[in-house]
């Protein structure tokens, strides 16, 4: 047993930690969230210079990194400065699934920060089911709608699920494909998104089916509880400072005891949260992965809605003000329960696959 | 005990829904419903309609032009118009400053402001709290100088509810800076066009603008505008709040939210069934309606006994904090329901944005709405602040 991160890990972090905080402010984040694109450019170029992109994929994939461990580090950061650029979607996900399908040297352009992708998979009324896929493949012709696709008016490659009778494939698409519409929209927690429809559009096969989109959701998942434990870290910070700041009464808010233990309860929670982080990470390659990212989602979701709630409640009205950072940070946390599943969701799984 | 309404209350139901049927504007109805922004203008409608039938200021005497509802009559519209998708009633001229005046104003006072809150002449805002006075309210600086017949105001308000529509505001001042803090304070009605008045808009976290900051720099305000007896303002303030306080359980918007998710978990499906049929989903909603079905009946037993003149001061902080952490599971439940689609951004319910929500099931802005449902359990005197007053109440014998 040995907690500790590697050298290249503990570098990796210490180099993102400085980056974020000297260059993420919250000031400038608020400047990306009313941009019309929703994200920075710019940002995106240096992080991929600092290598956030590379870490994501293994030597093999043209990368240097690429295990869970990599993943939670990088995202943790992410989480950490509330960074709302699309590393989860266009970088992980998108990247990911075409490093399997062999596609190196779209890979090596994303992972140079070149090219944006997006998964366009969930379906309306799909939920978070992975095998609800309506959109029909005809042939190499895809014809179907796609819900709520992140990073979908940036992309220049769609990654699409389509049916083909009983078998569901993947298929890329370029950005201005015949018969594809995007109508895009900003999201609640920053970042955008957009409807999809695809109207007998060409695809190319990737080779890839619905085996494939589990292993990619299961890095993802890795990535998104990483990503909140690092907001969560942000939030119970945030109030905590300000529990020692804040006077009321002729004194800190924080020698109430009525607040003290509160706060209390949240660094509790969140050791929990980064231990179950660190399971998601280490079980990523077991048998027994499913169960494992399930329970660390189900109990990431479960203290998140605790640390966002607590953290806005012991603040008070400060925190319901758009240009304060704890109320982007909660966001991201609440919102993060709608992403590859919500508590309830993995509850169930966990429930199924433990049983087993 | 009899749970049940009376044959004259079935009647005030019935006529409660034509009129909710006939005369709410479709448009306006349709906004609540999408959780879309109200204009002024909204508002200011339905308070026309509602004061054209006499049913505006529901808790005034009949001898202030009021409809003198009783309790069990307030509750049946608080449903009903949750109910219909009608806007909630302005508080801050009908629920809070009238019943102030009624009480400690003068009798010309009275005759000038009550009347003009009836008819839309004034719409007010309450300048409580401070940057450095949230929940210890008494310890507000904005100062009030008597300089012949006026008072000359000088600090700041913050979180002031639709303060950008408001031509008239209601303030605690220190008016004396050498004693304890709550005897120093008075309550000033100041107009929001004088000279030295700003309003800046605070955004909230879910986009929307809501809430003001509002900046007096000298301020004149004729010594005319106090209530009652200079020094005296907390006692009316307190009054006030307790009257804020009854409303609180929200016991409507809980119903008509609770409604919604049913509505939007029967259309959603997991795993090939209705939302509403998985266990987990369907145990969710039940915890809270549970809870619900209870705290509206301690809704009625609690108001009720207000109107029998007992005070509801420990009563209504249970409501409140209770109320507050129902209505803020129901929200917690609505965007749960909608899955990916609770993601959106639905700017449509921020004024002058035009981007659409895309879920096909109409869920509305749910995550926005948890958002800024938040306010329930902070805002009014903190949910801490409630508790505390319950526990020096019952603790040591007196408030």
């Amino acid at each position: 047993m040995n907690f500790d991160l590697t050298e290249e890990r503990q570098m990796l972090q210490d180099t993102l930690r400085r980056y974020l905080r000297d260059k993420y402010t919250t000031a400038k984040r608020n400047d990306i969230l009313g941009s019309d694109a929703g994200m920075s450019s710019d940002i995106w170029a240096e992080l991929a210079e600092l290598g956030v992109i590379g870490a994501l994929f293994t030597e093999d994939q043209g990368g240097f990194g690429g295990a869970g461990f990599d993943i939670a580090v990088v995202f943790e950061e992410l989480g950490r400065a509330g960074v709302v650029e699309p590393f989860l979607d266009s970088a992980l996900l998108g990247g990911r699934l075409l490093a399997a399908a062999g596609k190196s040297e779209l890979v090596e352009q994303m992972i140079g920060g070149d090219v944006h992708l997006a998964l366009a998979h969930g379906e309306p009324g799909g939920r978070y089911d992975l095998d609800h896929v309506h959109t029909q493949a005809d042939g190499d012709l895809l014809t179907g709608r796609k819900a709520v696709v992140m990073n979908a008016e940036a992309a220049d490659y769609l990654i699409v699920s389509a049916r083909n009778g009983d078998t569901i494939g993947l298929y890329l698409v370029n950005k201005g494909a015949q018969g594809l519409d995007v109508q895009g929209y900003p999201l609640l927690a920053g970042g955008r998104a957009g409807e999809v429809t695809l109207d007998k559009t060409p695809g190319q096969a990737l080779g890839l089916g619905l085996d494939d989109l589990q292993n990619a959701t299961a890095l993802a998942l890795v990535a998104q509880c990483a990503e909140t434990l690092g907001a969560m870290e942000t939030a119970t910070h945030l109030t905590k400072d300000y529990l020692m700041t804040r006077t009321q009464f002729g004194r800190p808010i924080g020698t109430f005891q009525a607040l003290a233990h509160r706060m209390s309860d949240l660094l509790i929670e969140l050791e929990q949260a980064r231990s179950a982080v660190i399971n998601a990470a280490g079980y990523l390659e077991s048998s027994d992965r499913d169960m494992h990212l399930s329970a660390s989602k189900n109990l990431i979701g479960r203290v998140g809605r605790l640390v966002a709630e607590e953290a806005i409640q012991m603040h008070g009205g400060i925190a319901m003000t758009q240009e304060y950072e704890l109320a982007h940070i909660a966001k991201r946390i609440v919102m993060a329960d709608h992403r590859f599943g919500d508590t309830d969701y993995h509850l169930e799984r966990f429930i199924a696959l433990s049983a087993a | 005990m009899d749970l049940s309404y009376s044959p004259d209350e079935l009647a005030f139901q019935d006529e409660l829904r034509s009129f909710l049927r006939d005369e709410l504007p479709g448009d306006i109805a349709d906004k609540v419903r999408l959780g879309a922004d109200l204009s002024k203008d909204d508002m200011e409608r339905w308070h026309a309609i509602l004061n054209a039938r006499g049913w505006l200021a529901q808790n005034w005497p009949h001898a202030f032009g009021g409809a003198e509802w009783s309790a069990v009559q307030r509750h049946i519209y608080d449903v009903e118009a949750a109910a219909a998708h009608a806007p909630r009633i302005v508080p801050f001229g009908l629920s809070m400053l009238g019943p102030v005046l009624q009480k400690f104003g003068s009798k010309a006072q009275q005759d000038h402001w009550l009347p003009r809150i009836l008819d839309g002449s004034d719409w007010w805002c309450q300048g409580y709290s401070e940057p450095g006075a949230g929940s210890d309210l008494a310890s507000l600086k904005t100062r009030a100088v008597r300089d012949g017949d006026h008072y000359i105001v000088n600090g700041q308000k913050t979180w002031t509810t639709l303060g950008q529509h408001a031509n008239m505001i209601f303030c605690l001042v220190r008016t004396d800076p050498d004693v304890k803090q709550q005897e120093g304070i008075s309550f000033l009605l100041i107009d929001m066009d004088s000279p030295g008045v700003e309003v800046r808009p605070i955004i909230l976290l879910d986009g929307c603008h809501e809430v003001n900051e509002v900046w007096f720099t000298d301020v004149r305000v004729p010594a005319d505008n106090l209530v009652g007896e200079e020094n005296k303002g907390w006692t009316y303030a307190k009054y006030l709040l307790t009257h804020e306080r009854t409303g609180l359980g929200g016991v409507g918007s809980s119903q008509a939210g609770l409604a919604a998710v049913k509505r939007l978990a029967r259309a959603e499906n997991h795993n090939g069934k209705p939302l509403i049929q998985n266990p987990h989903f369907a145990a969710r909603i039940a915890q809270v309606e549970i809870d619900m079905r209870a705290m509206a009946t301690s809704n009625l037993r609690i108001v009720s006994q207000a109107a029998a003149g007992g005070a509801p001061g420990l009563e209504a902080s249970m409501l409140k904090v209770k109320g507050s952490i129902i209505r803020q599971e129901i929200n917690d439940l609505a965007r749960r329901a909608a899955g990916p689609y609770a993601m959106p951004f639905a700017s449509e319910a921020v004024e002058g944005a035009n981007d659409t929500i895309p879920d096909p099931h109409g869920a509305g802005p749910v995550a926005a709405q948890y958002f800024n449902n938040r306010k329930l359990s902070i805002f009014g005197g903190s949910n801490e602040i409630q508790r505390g007053i319950i526990a020096k109440v019952t603790m040591s014998g007196g408030a």
